[in-house]
């Protein structure tokens, strides 16, 4: 295993935990602060990336798609919040699970109806395109490191907001105890409407920075709404910090274990042994970790505080 | 007196809804036994088909409902088992073992396995993350699946013929494959009815209610949930085998989340907790799709809005609807 | 004194800083009605969950007939003997009274694991919980869901499915909480009829009833036993009357 390789997957992991990280955030704010399981997560992420698709289309550029799909996401969020997601809240998690089960059936759809079913590409915009040479014989896309940075970014505006602000305050304070916090006079309501219409536009926000370089397609979003869902049970629901470390490590964890884990094995096994069981053994890695972090700590690694 | 009164009208409800459940699902089987006959009329094998894949996600419903509204656990990852009895099938067939108890015998041992295992595990956690833990098993089956290059890997494998019982060609004709899962549905139900009332379930009923107050007077309700989880599993394990014959083919497909997700929503569908009504919610479930599929290739568009109106306008499902028109009717 | 039945030796619990209870010694011999007094968030509660299992001790010992029960969970302690109730109703509320109780009767008659034969048709559970519910005087609502039960039958009926039990020795958290009246008499009276017949454990912030049932009495402040005695003896305490019975004293007067 050479080491630039190993660089490589590193900031593949990195950049794939920064987005799993980007989606999480919202979801474990729902889900602290409303304890609402919104599986429909997943479709804001898929929204976002086909919104930016289109509005880059219609622009030309990247940079104003981003700026028109963000707003729209956050307010095609808040359109489903009000039509759907609002009556869900304090309702048992097997209604809230099939209401927006309904609703992901709906919207993989309703994108195959506006766009086709075939995936969208979008060009990485011009002046990010190409590699960097980060050392010797390791190149390394420019856009990836964007969408890195932003990330980190976004996590650490994110970590001042949470625990700087009187908003943050309430939401920190939400997350421990809703009743709680509506008791003292604050609007439950408007705050759930925030933290909701901010998840939905993080979410979007994922969706648009990797569209560049994934394919945009219907049904793209339930497969990593799950990852997210490992990550924040793994971080502990609630908790923005939990969320972070969790969504790096299952980055990290999935990227590095697919492409070194058969390596790794080889040194116990033969070699076509080796490569079997670590192909069969790599997707299952994440969910193997999860379950070892939920048998040793119930309730994730960092709980918000009860 | 007042309290005498609520009283008797309280039970005479409840039993009343139980009446009601017990003539639908009687009703619901004579239909079933009939359909063959009445489908002559018509497209008989597709009919004979659909029907044939109806109840085999009612078994698979009904094994859900036995967890989910008897012992409160939220499995999400109930397809798990659909797809360990689905390649129990598959592999042993693909190796020339066609007999149906041996497949039976295997998909159920390893459903067991499976169940006893992960739910030894997941029920170590509460609420929101037992639904994530039992997810994440399912998820590790549905790649271990995907991996599995020698049965097909992420294509799956075709049966290369049905499974016989006793060396008989019974399955082959769609028709015998009729007969003999509506004789599964029907002893499944039968069976967890049976489990519902018995000892056993009584405990794992209070438990769902209280488990403090099932602590205190001497239960340990950990070991009651778990060997609900383990009969449960099995028993959507026999609904895998069955699909396994219906389809002719198995993959991880089966497993993956939007199937327990399906699972899930037939459940909700019918009504949590009645067992009649998962079997009527996934029968009622797969008709509509088809219904919808027929009518537009965009029918997930109506079926997704559909099922939040029914989280949000039918609470408790078709029993729950059925049981206020009945309550209505009658006061 | 007749040997103890149940024996608690030095029993500590603190959540974080807070000390809840605080090095609780005390014994409970075989009829003894022992009551434990003490005011609002002295811990009695606390000591109760502890008794029974529901919450870890950091360190001391619970013995129940000279057995160390310390390390048991609670429906091992069940089995041995020692059944309890809770100051907050804890009933299966959709579960009618007499399942409620036959439920516990169940819990010591043969396994549980039988998953074909109708409980509900059990004669032999039923006539059990019947008996439990006689003595309570629920008789006549067996067959009500326990939700619809009014507050004091509720009490009741927490009693009837620790009787259930068939315990040596019962803990009771407050059985009068939220009782009127009328429905605490009832409660009091059965209590008298139980006393005796059981080693009790007795919370109870209704001093009338304390004073007239109780065989011994600890107070209980701040998780410390500061007096235990005969009514009498505490009631004339005056360490007691300073820490805890000050304002009743003078309402007494009054
Ligand atoms: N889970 C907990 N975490 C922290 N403190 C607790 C917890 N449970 C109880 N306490 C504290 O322990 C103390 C004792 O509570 P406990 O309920 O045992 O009192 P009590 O004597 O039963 O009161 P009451 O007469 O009101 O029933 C109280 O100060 C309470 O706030
Ligand atoms: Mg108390």
């Amino acid at each position: 295993m050479s080491l630039t390789l190993f660089l490589v997957q590193t900031l593949n992991g990195l950049q794939f935990g920064i987005l799993l990280f980007l989606i999480a955030a919202g979801l474990t704010l729902v889900f602290g602060v409303m304890d609402f399981i919104n599986l429909a997560h997943g479709v804001q992420y898929m929204v976002g990336a086909y919104l930016a698709a289109w509005f880059t289309a219609l622009t030309g550029d990247f940079f104003l798609g981003l700026l028109l799909a963000l707003p729209t996401a956050l307010l095609f969020g808040l359109l489903l919040e009000w039509l759907v997601f609002r009556h869900l809240y304090g309702r048992d998690h097997l209604d809230q699970v099939l209401a927006t089960f309904g609703v992901i059936l709906f919207l993989n759809e309703a994108v195959k109806v506006a766009w086709g079913s075939s995936p969208l590409s979008v060009p990485i915009p011009d002046a990010f395109s190409g590699s960097v040479r980060m050392m010797d014989g390791l190149l390394y896309p420019v856009w990836r490191l964007v969408v890195i940075g932003s990330g980190f970014a976004i996590a650490i505006g994110l970590a001042l907001l949470v625990s700087r602000t009187r908003l943050g305050m309430l939401v920190r304070a939400g997350a421990v105890n809703a009743p709680m916090v509506s008791a003292l006079g604050v609007d439950i309501g408007r705050l759930f409407m925030i933290v909701f219409g901010f998840g939905a536009m993080l979410a979007g926000f994922a969706g648009a920075m990797v569209a560049p370089i994934l394919s945009v397609e219907p049904g793209m979003g339930d497969n990593i709404l799950i990852l997210a869902f490992v990550v924040i049970v793994i971080g502990g629901i609630g908790s923005i910090r939990g969320a972070f470390a969790a969504a790096l490590l299952v980055g990290l964890v999935d990227t590095l274990g697919r492409s070194f884990g058969p390596q790794m094995l080889r040194l116990m096994l033969d070699p076509s042994a080796a490569s079997q069981t670590g192909r069969a053994l790599a997707p299952m890695l994440i969910y193997i970790l999860m379950a070892a972090v939920l048998i040793v700590r119930p309730a994730g690694l960092f709980p918000a505080q009860r | 007196m007042s309290a005498a009164g609520t009283d008797i009208a309280v039970t005479a409800k409840a039993r009343q809804a139980v009446g009601g459940r017990e003539r639908a699902i009687i009703a619901t089987f004579v239909l079933l036994a009939l359909a063959p006959i009445a489908a002559q009329a018509g497209p008989q094998g597709y009919i004979i088909d659909l029907i044939t894949r109806m109840m085999i996600f009612a078994i698979a419903a009904l094994s859900l409902d036995l967890i989910l509204g008897y012992g409160a656990m939220v499995s999400f990852g109930h397809a798990a088992f659909i797809g360990l009895g689905a390649y129990a099938v598959g592999i042993l067939a693909s190796h020339g073992v066609t007999d149906f108890v041996v497949q039976l015998a295997a998909a159920l041992a390893a459903a067991a396995v499976f169940a006893f295992v992960t739910g030894a595990l997941s029920l170590r956690t509460k609420g929101v993350y037992f639904i994530m833990i039992t997810l994440a098993f399912s998820q590790m089956l549905f790649f271990f699946g995907v991996s599995l290059s020698a049965y097909g890997g992420d294509d799956g494998l075709s049966l290369p013929e049905r499974s016989r019982l006793f060396g008989l060609p019974l399955f082959s004709s769609d028709k015998g494959l009729f007969y003999a899962t509506l004789a599964c549905l029907i002893g499944c139900y039968l069976l967890c009815r049976a489990i519902v009332a018995s000892r056993f379930g009584r405990v794992l009923r209070g438990a769902r209610e209280n488990p403090v107050r099932m602590t205190a007077i001497g239960f340990s309700p950990y070991r009651f949930q778990l060997v609900a989880y383990v009969i449960s599993g099995m028993m959507a394990a026999l609904a895998g085998a069955l699909l396994a014959n219906q389809t002719g083919f198995v993959s991880p497909a089966y497993m993956s989340w939007q199937r327990s997700g399906e699972l899930l929503a037939m459940t909700i569908f019918g009504g949590v907790g009645t067992l009649v009504g998962p079997i009527i919610g996934a029968m009622a479930f797969l008709a509509l799709e088809e219904w919808l599929a027929g009518l537009t290739e965009h029918w997930k568009m109506i079926f997704g809005p559909l099922l939040v109106c029914v989280v949000l306008f039918a609470r408790g499902g078709i029993m729950g609807l059925a049981a206020r028109i009945g309550g209505k009717r009658d006061g | 004194m007749a040997e103890a039945l149940l024996s608690v030796d030095g029993l500590c619990k603190a959540y974080g800083a807070l000390t809840v209870s605080d090095n609780v010694s005390f014994e409970v011999a075989p009829g003894e009605l022992h009551a434990l007094i003490g005011p609002n968030g002295a811990g009695k509660t606390t000591l109760i969950h502890q008794l029974s299992g529901l919450l870890r001790s950091d360190s001391g010992h619970v013995r129940l007939g000279g057995e160390d029960i310390t390390r048991l969970p609670m429906a091992e302690r069940v089995h041995r003997g020692l059944a309890r109730s809770f100051q907050i109703t804890s009933i299966l509320p959709g579960f009618s009274a007499l399942e409620n109780v036959a439920l516990a009767a169940q819990a010591r008659s043969g396994s549980s694991f039988r998953f074909f034969a109708n409980a509900a048709r059990e004669d032999d559970l039923n006539a059990q919980a019947m008996e439990s519910l006689r003595t309570v005087g629920l008789q006549g609502r067996a067959s009500t869901p326990a939700g619809v039960l009014s507050h004091g039958e509720k009490r009741l009926l927490e009693l009837a499915i620790a009787l259930a039990t068939a315990p040596k020795a019962l803990l009771l958290d407050e059985p009068l909480a939220g009782t009127g009246k009328e429905e605490s008499q009832s409660v009091t009276a059965t209590l008298r009829q139980l006393k005796g017949r059981f080693a009790i454990v007795l919370i109870e912030h209704d001093m009338e009833a304390v004073f007239a049932l109780a065989d011994r009495v600890s107070v209980l402040v701040y998780g410390k036993i500061i007096a235990t005695g005969t009514p009498e003896q505490i009631r004339n305490d005056p360490a007691v009357r300073e820490a805890y019975l000050g304002e009743e004293g003078e309402a007494a007067h009054a």
